[in-house]
């Protein structure tokens, strides 16, 4: 971890006396995060429950063919991550984050009654393409809000915060939803209802309780600065900092493969039974949830820019495991933890150290480009993995995967040792 | 930071309401939605139904029962004399069914907050013999006429936004509990072997009297074959396009199939009819969108599924001629998956 020492010399020097190192400045969780997470948790709990039951009720219930969904979820996959970019604009130039999210969470709402009415496969496609374009929309601007809340010192823990919140969510949802099908087992309905009211409060806790925080951080940013920062500009993306961070975080996303084919390999390792399959999906998020918050923190402590490259190691040694002969419910279980370690290492993470690297009057832009990037080169990654897959076998594939990711490791260590990590100079509220 | 967030006491009023409400709403409608399920199951079935027998020894219709009321979702029999009369209802939930004299496979969802999906086969007392899991939703089923292999075919899905979409698995099942996964052989196109890439199989049909020989559906990179298959060997031959869950006669001549006019998206899959050893191809009359593995009732009629567009989790049994020019009449009302035993 030669970087963290990099990382942390420089800022440093830099910065003097002004920095307050994590450690010196008590964590005070900010009010407008906690509620931010409890909007991210109930909308989960609506969307996950939905999307955990919706193969049941297209083949099952209506009796509907579903090849082509996957065709579809590629769209909307590529939809969501460039509206993403837009609603991140948008924020940024109207200056009302919290506006543009509630439009997002407002438009996935929508889609949920939707539901209520739906039959058929198209009607089913649109509602889902809404729902998901409203994630897209409310992701960069909801980052935002809490970059611009969160104490500079404690940026990575606070990010942790929200994602643990989201997570909780993602893992009730499922179980919400097979519970009532396990009650009334043609309750479709009665899921779609419960989803829709969980979307609801989302909404409403959104619009009542969490302030409209951008106008202000942006004022005084502007009064810091003595210019206007409204205005989008592609030069903005090659700061420095999050230029080379695009670069590194697009790297590491082409050799990210999709979490499907490591459950697969493990699947067809045969070390548990098939019906156990969907438990691995609630395990590694259940590990994402427990690790968020410790991740985070320790992001703060050495360096954001050393845990994001080592939530990747985590990702490495996944790889490596799931490709080895030998296996049992040991090498299973390792991979789930490892997995939902990289997620906890690289979420929550990513979003902080784009709104460090990003001046203020272009946060939700910023944030945005970064998760658009991810999401964009690991769709590429999935499709290319799946050839290799076909073409080599899964654990040789497996294994070229983690070699390619060993490499982008390496190289993006050396791209991000010079990017500027510097905390409490974006952030208004709090210093 | 509580100065931002206090706002008045109103905003809590309202949230506070709102959450209530909603809550409230959604939690009546599921009482309300648990009372009509517990109804519907006590209620008697909407057709005439009889308690549970064996097999009949006699030729049979083996289908899901989809009446509303007692025995919903239920593998069910008629005599083939009389497929309109009283269905006899089995205790048994199968999202899919396929027979023989002898015994039944019944592909089924286990609820639960893990849910997970199951082959079994049933004697014809309907007793278990024997079950082994299937990794996604039950979508196709058949049993070899000499009863020794079952083919199964169930959809793979992705549990989260971030999975892959759909595919699907299909296995072969010997009666020594193993199998095998047709992913796993070769395919063979126009003499070569496809290697790379997506591929897909569906919708195994075993020959009559070729213990050997089965017909299915592969597709690769958007384009879809029959494929005569081979366990020996653990081939899968191209031998026509745009075929898709075959089906072979009784007679073994001809197979029955869906062909898709409609595009990769907007699908609509016509009933066509291939004669193996003229290649000649013969599209039924039929205008409906037919999403199910057809069944033949005898060599020259055809049984289908249709789902009710009038009633969710309902759906009728079909049949239509393979002349041309037939046209569909209703076999079985609130029934699926049709498996002709003679």
């Amino acid at each position: 971890m030669y970087i963290s020492l990099s990382d942390r010399g420089r800022r440093d020097k830099r910065e003097g006396p002004r920095t307050a190192l994590a450690s010196e400045v008590p964590f005070r969780l900010s009010p407008v995060i906690l509620w931010l997470g409890i909007v991210s948790m109930v909308t989960d709990v609506s969307s996950e429950s939905v999307t955990a039951i919706l193969p049941l009720y297209v083949t099952g219930f209506l009796g509907l063919s579903t090849i082509a969904f996957g065709f579809i979820d590629g769209i909307n996959q590529g939809a969501s991550a460039i509206v993403r970019i837009a609603a991140g604009w948008a924020a940024d130039r109207s200056g009302h984050p919290k506006r543009i999210a509630l439009a997002g969470y407002g438009l996935s709402m929508v889609a949920r009654i939707g539901f209520l009415f739906a039959g058929g496969f198209w009607a089913i496609t649109a509602i889902v393409a809404g729902d998901r374009i409203g994630k897209g929309i409310r992701t960069a601007p909801r980052d935002a809000l809490i970059s611009v809340t969160a104490q500079p010192q404690h940026l990575a823990r606070s990010f942790g915060v929200h994602r643990m919140l989201d997570n909780i969510g993602a893992a009730a949802g499922p179980l919400i939803a097979f519970f009532v099908l396990l009650m009334i087992p043609n309750g479709f309905s009665t899921v779609f209802v419960v989803s829709l009211a969980f979307a609801v409060i989302g909404v409403a806790v959104l619009a009542l309780v969490v302030p409209d925080l951008k106008a202000r951080s942006l004022q005084g940013a502007e009064q810091r600065e003595g210019r206007r920062l409204f205005a989008f500009s592609w030069s903005h993306l090659r700061e420095p900092g999050l230029g080379k961070l695009l670069i590194a975080a697009g790297l590491l996303g082409l050799v990210t493969i999709g979490d499907g084919f490591i459950y697969l390999v493990l699947q067809a390792r045969d070390s548990f039974a098939v019906q156990w399959f969907p438990l691995l999906f609630v395990g590694t998020n259940v590990v994402f949830l427990a690790f968020a918050i410790p991740l985070g923190r320790l992001a703060d402590r050495v360096g954001k820019i050393p845990v994001f490259v080592g939530g990747h190691v985590a990702l490495l040694a996944t790889y490596l495991i799931a490709a080895a002969p030998f296996g049992g419910l040991w090498g299973t279980l390792g991979c789930l933890i490892l997995l939902g370690a990289f997620y906890a290492a690289t979420d929550g993470v990513l979003a902080a150290l784009a709104s460090q690297l990003t001046p203020p009057g272009k946060l939700a832009t910023g944030i945005a480009s970064a998760q658009t990037v991810v999401a964009l080169t690991r769709m590429v990654a999935s499709a290319g993995f799946g050839v290799l897959w076909y073409a080599i076998g899964a654990s040789t594939a497996m294994v070229v995967a983690g070699g390619l990711l060993a490499c982008v490791v390496v190289v993006v260590a050396f791209i991000l040792r010079g990017a500027r990590v510097a905390p409490a100079e974006n952030s208004s509220v709090g210093s | 930071m509580s100065g931002v967030l206090a706002g008045s006491k109103l905003r809590w009023g309202v949230l506070l309401a709102v959450t209530a409400v909603v809550l409230a709403a959604a939690g009546i409608y599921a009482v309300g939605a648990y009372q009509r399920f517990e109804e519907s199951r006590a209620a008697a079935s909407s057709v005439g139904i009889t308690a549970s027998q064996p097999l009949p020894a006699g030729p049979f219709i083996l289908f899901r029962n989809t009446a509303s009321g007692q025995g919903y979702g239920n593998a069910a029999t008629v005599p083939l004399s009389a497929p309109g009369g009283s269905r006899s209802v089995s205790e048994q939930q199968c999202d899919r069914v396929y027979g023989t004299p002898q015994e039944v496979v019944c592909l089924k969802t286990n609820r639960g907050l893990v849910t997970a999906f199951e082959a079994a086969v049933l004697d014809r007392n309907w007793q278990q013999q024997r079950a082994w899991p299937v990794p996604g939703i039950p979508s196709r089923t058949r049993i070899s006429p000499d009863g020794s292999m079952i083919a199964t075919t169930v959809f793979v899905s992705g549990h989260s936004y971030a999975a892959a979409g759909f595919s699907t698995a299909t296995e072969v099942s010997f009666p020594d509990g193993t199998s095998v996964n047709l992913e796993d052989f070769a395919l063979m196109v126009n003499g070569e072997r496809l290697l790379a890439t997506d591929r897909n199989i569906w919708g195994v049909t075993f020959a009559p009297g070729q213990r050997d020989v089965f017909y299915a559906t592969a597709a690769s990179s958007g384009r879809i074959w029959l494929v005569r298959g081979s366990l020996s060997t653990k081939t899968l031959t191209a031998v026509h396009d745009h075929v898709e869950c075959p089906s072979i006669s009784p007679d073994g001549t001809r197979i029955a199939y869906k062909k898709n006019d409609g595009g990769a998206l907007a699908a609509h899959w016509n009933v066509a009819v291939l004669d193996l050893a003229s290649g000649q191809e013969t599209v039924l009359s039929e205008q409906r969108s037919v999403d199910d593995q057809v069944e033949w009732l005898d060599d020259q009629n055809l049984l289908y599924g249709l789902a009710d567009e009038t009633s969710e989790g309902d759906s009728n049994i079909w049949k239509l001629g393979t002349v041309p020019g037939s046209q569909p009449s209703l076999f079985i009302a609130h029934a699926w998956s049709p498996s002709v035993i003679r």
